[in-house]
């Protein structure tokens, strides 16, 4: 009986959004009357920083400092439509609703811009800074809180947009099965390091290094701290986390935390992340969705150090030390 | 049902209900004074996110009747700021990337505050010792862990 030491690796894909059923995200965008703006939408953020995405890409499309930007989520009955936050389909989504939303909004600003600047729209460029300048003539401006007074109370315009963005529904090909079932993939790849007592089949991670490819990272910081705490989840997964332990049988189902196992801060690995960002063709800013994937790839990579530390392959989750001692007796009787 | 008067001091301002009977701290605070920092994880004691600080200990609001926090001192979350300047644990929560949904953030600084008070340079198995109670869904605990660490490296420095 020993403490016997495995490492395993992993390497998934994973799709951003579905589209079984046509997948869209509209998005409205409207400039208040002091040259704020203000983004309306169905989707939800869930504490991922959803608003502050949709803030971010906002403010890069119609050229305003992100500060400038006002995010409304969440009230289906008042916003514009949205399948909802789910298959890691928010910032690819939504992003590319408040995009086409934004860019009409802005369209509005530059035109009322260049009445009061009396030259052509397409002279107009944004400072990012909140002014609107003439190309080449930087002196000539205006600012964009005087183009909202101007718009609201002397040329009667609204400077707003509408974002539609549809995945329609993909049909699987008769003679192949062949299907688009999702858009862009994410990828990912895992090395776990784990300890097995194969007297008592208790799991120890000790190491998890990861790779994410996510197109390009919108918010670095946020980011980082959705794989850290995706690659604990699928740590989590992997070893501990079970609503129903005899699926399908609901029998000894968790109902609580004293009952679901839910790991503490005692039981973290030594993790590390490494982001690599292949912007993606149809992703906002060229935006992937890194949500579901990053709690992915942990789960084969510890069943794999598993199976390299004592030899059994356990494949039904959690890797649980009953299951393990089973696996054990069984390969010892054969 | 007759009310039963309860009476102590919240962050510093006294505070003065009449609650039915076995009302517990958690909901005192959040329904009948307007506190709504502690948080109802799951209201019997395993998850941490209405965690207060009473007389100076942590507690669970959600597992301690109300009645008998009479006299008491008590220190939430929405407390800890003074003058809208961020308390050090506030701040290094914002800065570390230590929340997520936030639901248990709250719970969290008070576990790390209690921390701090008693052991002012704690080590980091010191703060996953005080953290074991609270449970955390987003973050994987890591940057929670270095927040309160840096909390407690800079305020040694400003005491020094």
């Amino acid at each position: 009986m020993a403490i016997r030491r495995g490492r395993g690796v992993a390497a998934i894909n994973y799709p951003t959004g579905m589209n079984l059923g046509g997948d869209p995200t509209q998005a409205l965008v409207h400039s208040t009357p002091t040259g704020n703006f203000m983004v309306t939408l169905s989707s939800v953020d869930l504490g991922q920083g959803m608003k502050q995405i949709m803030a971010q890409i906002c403010a890069e499309t119609i050229g305003v400092p992100t500060d400038r930007v006002v995010v409304d989520t969440a009230d289906t009955d008042t916003g514009p439509h949205c399948m909802g936050t789910f298959a890691s389909r928010g910032t690819h989504r939504a992003g590319n609703a408040v995009i086409q939303a934004a860019r009409e909004a802005r369209q509005v600003m530059l035109e009322v811009a260049a009445e009061e600047l009396e030259v052509n729209t397409s002279d107009l460029e944004t400072d990012g800074q909140g002014n609107i300048l003439v190309k080449g003539a930087p002196q000539r401006s205006i600012s964009i809180f005087d183009v909202a007074l101007s718009a609201h109370f002397k040329r009667g315009r609204s400077i707003s947009g509408r974002g539609m963005f549809l995945i329609p529904r993909s049909y699987p090909e008769k003679e192949t099965g062949a299907m688009k079932p999702s858009t862009c993939y994410a990828h990912a790849c895992t090395v776990a390091e784990v300890e097995v007592d194969d007297e008592t089949g208790e799991v120890t991670v000790l190491t998890v290094k990861n790779v994410f490819e996510i197109g390009r990272a919108l918010n670095p910081k946020m980011v980082e701290q959705q794989l850290v705490g995706g690659s604990w989840m699928g740590i989590s997964h992997a070893l501990y986390e079970a609503t129903e332990p005899y699926y399908p049988n609901r029998d000894h189902g968790g109902t609580d935390f004293n009952q679901y196992l839910m790991p503490g801060p005692g039981d973290l690995a030594q993790t590390e992340i490494i982001v690599l960002e292949r912007p993606s063709a149809d992703g906002p800013y060229g935006a992937k969705g890194p949500g579901e994937m990053c709690a992915n790839p942990q789960i084969p990579a510890v069943a794999n150090a598993v199976f390299d530390a004592v030899g059994v392959r356990i494949d039904t989750l959690p890797i649980t030390p009953e299951r393990i001692l089973r696996a054990l007796k069984a390969q010892a009787s054969n | 049902m007759a009310k039963v008067p309860v009476q102590f001091t919240l962050n510093g301002a006294e505070k003065a209900e009449f609650i039915d009977s076995g009302t517990t701290l958690l909901n005192a605070l959040r329904d009948k004074i307007g506190d709504t920092s502690p948080k109802g994880g799951c209201h019997q004691g395993t998850c941490g996110a209405c965690s207060v600080i009473i007389d100076g200990e942590l507690r669970l609001s959600c597992l301690t009747l109300a009645e008998t926090c009479n006299g008491a001192a008590i220190t939430t979350t929405s407390g800890l700021s003074e003058g809208g300047v961020l308390h050090p644990l506030q701040r290094a929560f914002l800065d570390a990337f230590a929340t997520q949904c936030g639901f248990c953030t709250p719970g969290m600084i008070m576990a790390a505050k209690v921390l701090l008070d008693h052991t002012p340079s704690p080590s980091r198995e010191d703060v996953v010792e005080a953290l074991s109670g609270n449970i955390c869904r987003c973050t994987g605990y890591e940057p929670i862990i270095q927040a309160v660490l840096t909390a407690a490296r800079s305020n040694s420095q400003h005491a020094a």
